[in-house]
């Protein structure tokens, strides 16, 4: 049996009141407070002019926490298969195409309508990073990011690969908002490796770091654990992507242990987390 | 990589429900493309629309996935006793060992257009009876048939346009190869939408008549519908020499554009090598090529270009989205299931519609069935994002 082993090389990470792994370390520890502030995302680098005027908010955040991911690692992003897992995908540009086919002129633009694909992200990532190495675009409904780590864990320890995992979500407006009510922004990514690596003996400013922790997967039945600061909880408990939040706290204080992440119903994935020296 | 069997397969499509009515519009060379007549749309188009759909009821436990999508999911699980084939797996395996990868680009979006027409004049809000997570959400399809099969293995949903459900037997083998799962049920099903239709049509990629594949004259798409499905297992040592089995994957990107194939099929064709690269294969150990052959101007050139660098035009091919439109999330799998179909009925279907050969496009266009066995055929599926997918099926003997 494949033991589903990889190693972190890189984070990312973007939500209300987190802005980049490193400026969040402190307040996942605990040692800082965590204030609520809208997620800020970043215009994305790479992408030709005509591109970047026309990607949205999610394409954006995407892009965002796989750059910081692969900038943490210090992995070149050309040849590194990706893997997307977002529980909604494009909340706002949904909403204007069921708005304009609900009218009699039924008209949506073609920009409209090819950042409404799922795939969205993986493909204007390929375009940033000229990435030609395969990606996948998954969905898992509120498991979507535990079903994400499950498949990128998977390449890594079968094809015995790099893989970047990316897992983002982000608002609907009403009157969708109702019935799918995901308060912000929030988007995690890992570079993921099957081996360990060291650390260089001289790290530049932006280099490799090294292997943060191994991780090992597998499924459980345990309950999902939970944040104990209210605020990074109820975070947690709303948008899918958050459900990455007991995992960023264990890498944060960098204590071997292990956490249950919710995965379908009632089911969990048991992450073994060993951090590297 | 690891070989697995093709245990089962189903599909529907606008040429008919199940295996048998599939294979006889196949070798009569029929289609079931007809005028635009879905819904509200008004578009000078073809499409490929499944009947009875509107017919199919769900169970009521399973009632919160009502929608047109999961309809055609459970009108196409009850073809060929496929539902009883995934039954016995189970008593094999148990529920928990058997995983679900579904492809759909669409998934249940009709329901929120229509909730959309149905808002509340006064707060704008959606009707009560809307359920996002049963029919908008892309993953509903994946838990309506994981609970209408009693599964509780990984489910996921993979949404990558149309390479979707070509892209869901990598991630099954993988599942397969990591020892979490015995046996998986892939597949794909996509509905029509008014998002697609006037998505296409504002592309201006939708044809005007019957979608013509490769021709000279080819002038886009026909949208269509479909579901398919195959359930997988690790090959076991002995086989019908007709079982059909599943060689390899081949995934690539294009680093291009969102809505255009790289013109010189650079992505398509990593994709094709790759596949060739996992299954040990050479361009020469391929009998049938299904190609993507979607009918516009700028697929059918980039894909002729990649099939041409790889096998000359010493491979026959053909469209199968003549006869069955393009099913988008749901062609990669209704194809495999053609291409199992031609394995195991040993012949090499042709592309319809297509009168007027396009003679810039260098391949070997198959336009009457090629009678004969065939062992071993590559299915190419490509999507927006630049997303790419090969798979190698092939007889066991």
């Amino acid at each position: 049996m494949v033991k589903l082993a990889a190693h972190i090389e890189g984070i990312g990470l973007l939500g209300p009141g987190l802005d980049g792994w490193t400026g969040s370390v402190a307040l996942l520890e605990g040692r800082s407070p965590y204030i609520r502030q809208p997620t800020v995302v970043p215009i994305p680098d790479g992408l030709p002019p005509a591109e970047r005027r026309r990607i949205g908010l999610v394409v954006k955040l995407a892009l965002g926490v796989g750059l910081q991911a692969i900038s943490k690692a210090g992995v070149e992003p050309d040849a590194l298969p990706a893997v997307f897992a977002s529980s909604g995908g494009d909340g706002e540009n949904c909403h204007e195409i069921c708005q304009a086919l609900s009218h009699d002129e039924r008209m949506i633009s073609p920009t409209r309508f090819h950042n409404s694909v799922h795939n969205a992200a993986a493909g204007y990532w390929s375009i940033a990073t000229r990435s030609k190495a395969a990606s996948n675009a998954l969905c898992a409904f509120d498991w979507s990011f535990a079903a994400g780590l499950l498949e990128a864990v998977t390449q890594v320890a079968v094809d015995q690969t790099r893989v970047l995992l990316v897992a983002y979500d982000a608002p609907y407006p009403q009157p969708l908002y109702a019935k799918r009510p995901i308060p912000g922004p929030f988007g995690v990514a890992f570079v993921l490796a099957p081996v360990s690596t060291a650390p260089p003996a001289q790290a530049g400013a932006g280099g490799s770091v090294g292997s943060i922790a191994r991780l090992t997967v597998q499924l459980g039945d345990s309950p999902a654990d939970r944040m104990s600061n209210t605020d990074l909880e109820s975070l947690r408990a709303s948008i899918p992507a958050a459900r990455s939040l007991p995992l960023l706290h264990l890498l944060a204080v960098r204590k071997n242990g292990v956490v249950n992440i919710e995965y379908l119903d009632g089911r969990s994935l048991a992450v073994e987390v060993e951090t590297c020296a | 990589m690891t070989q697995l069997l093709l245990k089962d397969y189903t599909a529907t499509s606008c040429v008919g429900h199940g295996r048998l009515a599939t294979l006889d519009a196949l070798r009569a060379k029929r289609g079931g493309l007809a005028p635009c007549a879905f819904e509200r749309a008004q578009i000078d188009t073809w499409t490929g629309e499944v009947s009875d759909v509107d017919d199919e009821r769900l169970t009521q436990t399973l009632g919160r996935f009502d929608c047109r999508n999961n309809r055609l999911a459970q009108l196409a699980l009850r073809q060929d006793g496929f539902t009883d084939s995934v039954a016995q797996s189970v008593g094999r395996w148990g529920r928990r060992r058997i995983g679900v990868f579904l492809g759909t680009s669409t998934s249940g979006i009709l329901q929120t257009e229509l909730a959309y027409r149905r808002r509340d004049p006064a707060t704008d809000a959606l009707p009560a009876d809307f359920d996002y997570g049963g029919t908008q959400n892309s993953f509903s399809v994946a838990d309506f048939v994981r609970q209408a099969l009693g599964l509780d293995g990984p489910a996921v949903v993979i949404c990558s346009a149309c390479s979707s459900s070509a892209k869901v037997f990598g991630s099954a083998r993988r599942m397969m190869d990591a020892d979490l799962i015995d046996a998986a049920v892939v597949g794909g099903v996509d509905s029509l939408c008014l998002t697609t239709l006037y998505g296409f049509h504002a592309l201006q990629l939708t044809s005007n008549g019957p979608c013509k594949p490769f021709d000279s004259g080819r002038d886009g798409i026909s949208i269509s519908e479909a579901a398919a499905f195959a359930l997988l297992e690790r090959v076991p040592n002995s086989l019908d020499s007709d079982a059909v089995m599943l060689l390899g994957v081949g995934e690539s990107s294009d680093a291009y554009h969102m809505s255009s194939p790289h013109p010189e099929g650079l992505g398509a064709r990593a994709a094709m090598l790759a596949a060739l690269d996992f299954a040990g294969l050479e361009p020469g150990d391929i009998d049938y090529i299904n190609l993507h052959g979607t009918g516009t101007l700028s697929n059918d050139s980039s894909e002729s270009r990649a099939v041409a660098s790889v096998f000359g035009s010493s491979v026959g091919g053909s469209s199968t989205k003549g006869a069955t439109g393009h099913a988008l999330g749901a062609a990669g799998a209704l194809e495999a299931v053609i291409c199992s179909l031609a394995l195991q009925h040993e012949f090499a279907p042709a592309g319809i519609n297509t009168r007027s050969l396009d003679p810039a496009l260098g391949i070997q266009y198959l336009v009457e069935n090629r009678p004969g066995r065939i062992s071993r055929v590559l299915s190419n599926s490509f999507g927006f994002g630049g997303t790419n997918c090969s798979l190698l099926l092939g007889r066991a003997g």
